[in-house]
Formats: C-alpha cells, sequence, structure tokens
C-alpha cells in the first residue's frame, strides 16, 4: 500500500466512524441546549437500539441471517432503512418516557440532581441490554452467554465497491452510513431553522422563561428535543450495529464517551459543533491508529480535547453560534 | 447480575449448602468474573469444582465442605474488577470458614487478591492465571513475583501452564505454518501483555520478523484504522495477546473486514464459546488459530475421560476448555484435605496450605503432576486449536498437541 493509499482508506475509515459518532453527539447537545442536562442514558439508550435491531433482524428468519445474500440487494436496503426508522422511533419514545419519569419532576432541583438521576437512568438501561443479550433466540447464541458481545449479520454485501484488487477497501456499509447520516442532518438542520417548532426550540435554548411568556409550550418543546435527539441516538446505533458486525450490552459506554467528547469539542449546545465534533474525532482517532500508536490515541482524543478548550473554553462552534440548539 | 443461567447454578448451590450446615464446616470459595461475558467459561467452571466437592459427598469424615460462588466482575466494566477482587479476598480472610479460594479467573485480579490472601495464610488455588509474572521471577518487575508473597512462603498455586510456554508454544506454530512477519498486540493487561511479550521473543529466536507492534484499546468500537496501518507494513501474521473480553472478536472480524489476508493466534483467554459468538464462524474459519494450555475436553483421558464423561450427564452440555481446571484446582484441595483428616489432623487454613504445597505426582484429570517450589504445575502440554463449522454455529477444533 503507498502512503496515499493509506492515508485515503485513513480518511474513509475516520469519517465513516466521525459520522456515527456525530449522530450520537447531536442526541447530547439537543437536550443540553435545551434543558441544560446532560443525558449520560443517552448511550445506552443507543444500546438498546442495537439490541433492537437483532432482535427484528433475528426475528426476520434464520435463513436470511445465515446468508446474507437470500436477502436481494434491494431488500437488504430496505432492511437497513426499516432498522434505522424502527430503533429510532423506539429510542426517541424510550428517551421521551426517561424524561417524563425521571427527569421532568426533577426539573427545578439542582442540576446535580439531575446528573445524579440520569447517570442511575443509565446503570439501569445497561441492566437491561444485559437481560436483553440472554433472550432465547439465535441471533444472541440461544440466551446462553448474556454479556458477551453478540455478532450481527452484515446486513449488506460485503465486496469491495473499488474492486478487490484495490488496496483500498470502501464497502457498501461505509457509504450506507453517508447515504443515512447525511440526510438525517440536514433535515434536522432545515427542521431547526425552518419549522414553528423548531423556532420554538432555538427560543426555548435561549430563554426559557421568556419562551413561556411568549406562549410556547416549552414541555412540548421538551419532548420533541427528546424524541429527535433519541430518534438520531437510534438510528445511529443501527448504523453502528451494521458496520461493526458486533452489539454488546457496553456499547453505548464508549460510544456515549466518544459523542460526548465529540459534542464538547464542537460547543456543548450547538448544532453544527456536534457535527464537526464528531467528524473531527473519528478522524483524529484514525489518524492518530496509523500515524502515532493505537496505544496512544486516547491520549491524542483528550489532548486536543483539552488544547481546544483552553483557547476556545466554549468549543470550536460554541460562540459563533448563539442559539443552543 | 441478571443472569438467567446462574439460576439453575444457584439452586444446586442451596442444594448443597443446605447438607453443609453440619457442625465443624469449612469453607471453599472460588472468585471468578461470573458477569460479562466470561460468564459461559466460568459457568462451566463453577460447575466443575461443584462436581469435584459432590464427589467427595460434600464432607471429609464429619466436616462438611460448603462452596461459594463469588463474582469478581461488575457490570460497568464487564470484565473482572480490581474493587470487587479485593473486597472477596478481604471477605474470604473475615470468614473464619474459609480455607481455600479457588481463583482467579484474569491474571490481573490475581495481582491483588495474591499478597492479601498470603499474609492471611489461605492458599489460593488458580484454575486459569497463566502470566508467569505471579510465581517465576526475571518475567517481569524486579520485586515479582516476592511482593505478591509479603509472609515470604508460597501460597498461590496454579493447576495451568504458564504464558513463558505457551506464547513459544504460539511462536513455533507461527513459523510452522510459514508465517514471516509478524504484527504483534496486546490488550495492555497483565495477562495479554505478558503472553504476547514471550511470543515476541520466541518469533525473534525463530527468525520471523517482527514487522510492528500496539497495544489496542479494548473498549474501542472497531480496529479498521489498525488493520490498515498492520496491512500497510505486509503483515502475514497477527499475535494478539488478549481475551474475549478485550474485544478479540471485534479483531478477528474488523482484519477480515479491512482486507488483511493474515492468519491471527490467539491465546487461550480466547478459548471459550464467547468468541467464536463474538467473532462469528466466518472472521475465524480457516484463518484463526487458539493456543490452550492443555488439551480439548473430549480429547482427556483417563480421569479426565471420567470427568468429561459425568460433567457432559450432570449439566447435559459440553464443557467450556477450563471446566476440567475448576476440578482439578478443587480436587487438589480435597485431596489435601483428605490427606489431613487421614493422619488425624484438622482441617485449618494453616493445614491445608501446608498439605497442598506437598502435592506430588497428583493423579488428576490432567494426567500425573506435582506443584514445583513456585506453586507452578509441572503439566506443560498444551494445544492449537481453530474453528470450524457445526450445526449451532460454531466449535473448537484441535489441530495439534505439544508436550
Amino acid at each position: 500500500m503507498s502512503e496515499t493509499e493509506v492515508f485515503m482508506q485513513q480518511v474513509i475509515y475516520g469519517l465513516s466512524n466521525g459520522m456515527i459518532i456525530a449522530l450520537v453527539a447531536l442526541g447530547y447537545t439537543m437536550v443540553y441546549g435545551i434543558v441544560e442536562l446532560i443525558n449520560f442514558a443517552h448511550g445506552d439508550v443507543f444500546t438498546l437500539g442495537g439490541f433492537l435491531a437483532l432482535t427484528i433482524v433475528g426475528a426476520l428468519g434464520a435463513a436470511a441471517i445465515i446468508d446474507p445474500n437470500a436477502l436481494g440487494e434491494s431488500s437488504s436496503w430496505l432492511l437497513l432503512f426499516g432498522l434505522v426508522i424502527g430503533a429510532g422511533l423506539f429510542c426517541g419514545m424510550l428517551n421521551v418516557g426517561i424524561d417524563r419519569i425521571v427527569y421532568k419532576p426533577l426539573r427545578r432541583a439542582p442540576k446535580l440532581t439531575q446528573l445524579v438521576a440520569a447517570i442511575g437512568v443509565s446503570f439501569i438501561i445497561v441492566n437491561i441490554a444485559l437481560f436483553w443479550g440472554g433472550a432465547p433466540m439465535e441471533v444472541f447464541g440461544d440466551g446462553k452467554a448474556a454479556a458477551a458481545s453478540k455478532d450481527f449479520p452484515e446486513l449488506l454485501e460485503g465486496s469491495n465497491l473499488l474492486g478487490e484488487e484495490s488496496n483500498v477497501v470502501l464497502r457498501l456499509e461505509d457509504l450506507a452510513i453517508f447515504i443515512i447520516t447525511i440526510p438525517l442532518m440536514v433535515g434536522l438542520t432545515l427542521f431547526v431553522k425552518k419549522t414553528r417548532l423548531g423556532r420554538g426550540m432555538r427560543a426555548t435554548a435561549q430563554n426559557p422563561v421568556a419562551a413561556r411568556l411568549m406562549g410556547i409550550d416549552t414541555d412540548r418543546v421538551i419532548s420533541a428535543t427528546f424524541l429527535i435527539g433519541g430518534f438520531l441516538g437510534g438510528a445511529a446505533s443501527v448504523m453502528w450495529s451494521v458496520y461493526n458486525n458486533t452489539i454488546s450490552f457496553q456499547m453505548g459506554f464508549r460510544a456515549g464517551m466518544d459523542a460526548f467528547t465529540a459534542a464538547v469539542l464542537g460547543g456543548i449546545g450547538s448544532l453544527p459543533g456536534a457535527m464537526v465534533g464528531g467528524v473531527l474525532i473519528g478522524l483524529i482517532r484514525a489518524m492518530s491508529d496509523q500515524y502515532i500508536e493505537t496505544r496512544w490515541t486516547n491520549v491524542v482524543v483528550f489532548s486536543v480535547l483539552i488544547l481546544i478548550l483552553v483557547f476556545r473554553p466554549s468549543g470550536l462552534l460554541g460562540l459563533k453560534q448563539r442559539e443552543k440548539v | 447480575m441478571l443472569q438467567i443461567v446462574r439460576i439453575s447454578s444457584t439452586l444446586a448451590a442451596i442444594a448443597l449448602s443446605a447438607s453443609a450446615f453440619a457442625a465443624d464446616a469449612v469453607k471453599i470459595v472460588s472468585s471468578l468474573p461470573r458477569t460479562g461475558s466470561a460468564n459461559a467459561q466460568t459457568t462451566s467452571m463453577v460447575n466443575g469444582i461443584r462436581m469435584a466437592i459432590a464427589e467427595v459427598g460434600g464432607k471429609i469424615g464429619d466436616t462438611a465442605i460448603s462452596y461459594e460462588d463469588w463474582d469478581d466482575a461488575s457490570p460497568q466494566r464487564g470484565n473482572w474488577d480490581p474493587a470487587i477482587e479485593a473486597q472477596n479476598a478481604d471477605k474470604a480472610i473475615a470468614d473464619k470458614a474459609v480455607v481455600a479460594y479457588i481463583g482467579t479467573y484474569n491474571s490481573g485480579a490475581a495481582k491483588i487478591s495474591m499478597p492479601k490472601l498470603n499474609e492471611a495464610g489461605i492458599v489460593m488455588v488458580s484454575p486459569a492465571n497463566t502470566a508467569p509474572n505471579l510465581t517465576k521471577p526475571g518475567f517481569g518487575e524486579d520485586n515479582e513475583p516476592a511482593v505478591y508473597r509479603p509472609s515470604g512462603k508460597v501460597n498461590y498455586f496454579r493447576v495451568v501452564p504458564t504464558d513463558d510456554v505457551q506464547g513459544a508454544v504460539a511462536a513455533d506454530f507461527a513459523k510452522e505454518i510459514g508465517a514471516k512477519k509478524v504484527f504483534v498486540l496486546n490488550d495492555r493487561e497483565v495477562y495479554g501483555k505478558g503472553v504476547a511479550g514471550v511470543f515476541e521473543k520466541r518469533a525473534k529466536e525463530l527468525g520471523l520478523e517482527i514487522v510492528g507492534t500496539d497495544g489496542i484499546d479494548a473498549k474501542a468500537s472497531n480496529y479498521k484504522s489498525l488493520v490498515t496501518k498492520m496491512k500497510q507494513a505486509g503483515a502475514d501474521l497477527v499475535y494478539f495477546g488478549g481475551t474475549t473480553q478485550t474485544n478479540a472478536g471485534q479483531l478477528a472480524k474488523d482484519i477480515v473486514a479491512g482486507g488483511l489476508k493474515a492468519k491471527l493466534i490467539v491465546p487461550d483467554g480466547c478459548y471459550e464459546q464467547a468468541f467464536i459468538e463474538a467473532a462469528g464462524v466466518k472472521a475465524l474459519e480457516n484463518r484463526c488459530f487458539i493456543t490452550f494450555g492443555g488439551v480439548e475436553a473430549k480429547s482427556l483421558t483417563g480421569k479426565g475421560k471420567d470427568f468429561y464423561e459425568n460433567y457432559k450427564k450432570t449439566y447435559s452440555n459440553e464443557p467450556e476448555g477450563y471446566a476440567v481446571y475448576g476440578y482439578e484446582s478443587t480436587k487438589v484441595v480435597i485431596a489435601a484435605m483428605q490427606r489431613i483428616h487421614a493422619a488425624g489432623g484438622e482441617i485449618t487454613r494453616a493445614n491445608v496450605l501446608a498439605e497442598v504445597a506437598k502435592t506430588k505426582d497428583f493423579e488428576g484429570a490432567l494426567g500425573t503432576w506435582s506443584f514445583d517450589a513456585n506453586g507452578d504445575t509441572t503439566n506443560r502440554t498444551m494445544s492449537v486449536n481453530t474453528v470450524v463449522k457445526s450445526e449451532t454455529g460454531g466449535t473448537f477444533s484441535q489441530v495439534k498437541v505439544v508436550n
């Protein structure tokens, strides 16, 4: 492999991983923008999205799982879109439910109370995922080892799009990430900029009291925020599972950590910030794996974060973008 | 801690301990990672321990033996947890009835409980630790293994051959299958780093070219970037010193997905069904080899064969690789107790420790072996295994045995 090929390859991997991180980061940043809560349970909601996806895939029939070719090209794309929407809705509703049951009664409580509640919810969900992993289904290894990582079947055909002879590998799953994440991000931006509810969100983010005085139903705005944040997390979990072909009850921990870092890097509360932050972290990870050493990658990521926060305390895009959503 | 699999074994424990409330009862405890993906492996080991105790009817003379199955893992880590392992050791020391501590599974965990139990004079028999520096000088820091023996006496024994044997067997095998350029990875844990280090040293001696080394982040979502780096280095074989719990499955998958045409060799920390489940048979078949300190359960002979058949009869499934070691480590302790009883002695911590240390030419399920002065087994049988397709997904298949 020539140096250019290696660099190209790392850009592909960095972008693919980064887009997924960005999608999760949006969930953190939106919720923070509206209610100023770091929703630590977000990463674990993401985990459940992956488990739901694998359950659906398993329920659709063992034959299709063992042989990905049994699904036609178009039907596997259809299945992928179905999963994105299904897991997205599921995670969105779950997020709204968590907000209603746990966060809403604590809305006026000290910030620290809310934070501890979020950590508590995170633990509960991790254990639900652990329990789910013991489901007596073939895709869950018949539930024998609940905590083991689960093999997520390859939904998309795995050959190299640049030809089997090419040193650079670009697979359908890399492409699928872009096909799915970019419209979601564009859609979200348009929604927040153009719609009435989006305007309500921006208003609530700037000043919740004033927004309420102006007749904005802030409870509705908050629910919508949790719903959208959860939806993006669910969509990301499907992409993550398809891309890595593995799910585990702990997958949300690292994904959440990376995404939270991305949100802070980009300026927490800022939508474009989360997107830029996610992609940056993906790229930094790939480049550090290649040009430094894998064992230093976490050090590199957090050093970059600290450096940026020293010079721009509110993150890369935290200042320019006044409105927080 | 929400494991259905454990309910059945807990019921068995209740049945066993109910009979154990006799006048003087002694206790054997085990400390193994019961939460996390090692669970299937450790459940199988606990089954082995229970079998060993059940074979003597749960008592020696009039002294009942009770058994407690302790967890040293936490759901947050999904793997052994230093805080919990420390708690377990303290709990064992505080409970005067505890005369033997079976554990640990992970070498890193052993480092925590070894000095504690050493000072308390409780015998510790590990069914699975393979890091050589726990017992042998010259493999780790200068103060190892003395630092684990504050009392100066050896209280730690193990029934499994160590990684200075295992890493070398893996390197020999790498050469045998024609590897020339090797990339060595580890998981940055005691066990993984140790075995990868031995592999690297031996590989150099054999004239294999080491094209790179690195430590992976066990919690990373994928290793595609690292695979690209290995591809650029022209590696035709990857050695990973690590376990299923430190993401060996994902690494195996990404090697295939990233188009790296290299074989993969991993140590015994991956010799469990959970590894096949995590990686998928497709990523392992014809390209992954797993070394293991012993032979596969169904190839055991003599008492080992009896164990295998009894196990299948009792639990109606196949034992995992380490089940027989759980069984053997407990058998050694029980044999020591029996010798104390036969000599008219009392079963105390000190007596059990002294008697286990004397184990010589023990005829067990793993053949005839002794403990050496360091507390290591004299058994050096190793096997190399691969993964083949089966009706239930995939299964391990033994390729060769090295003595």
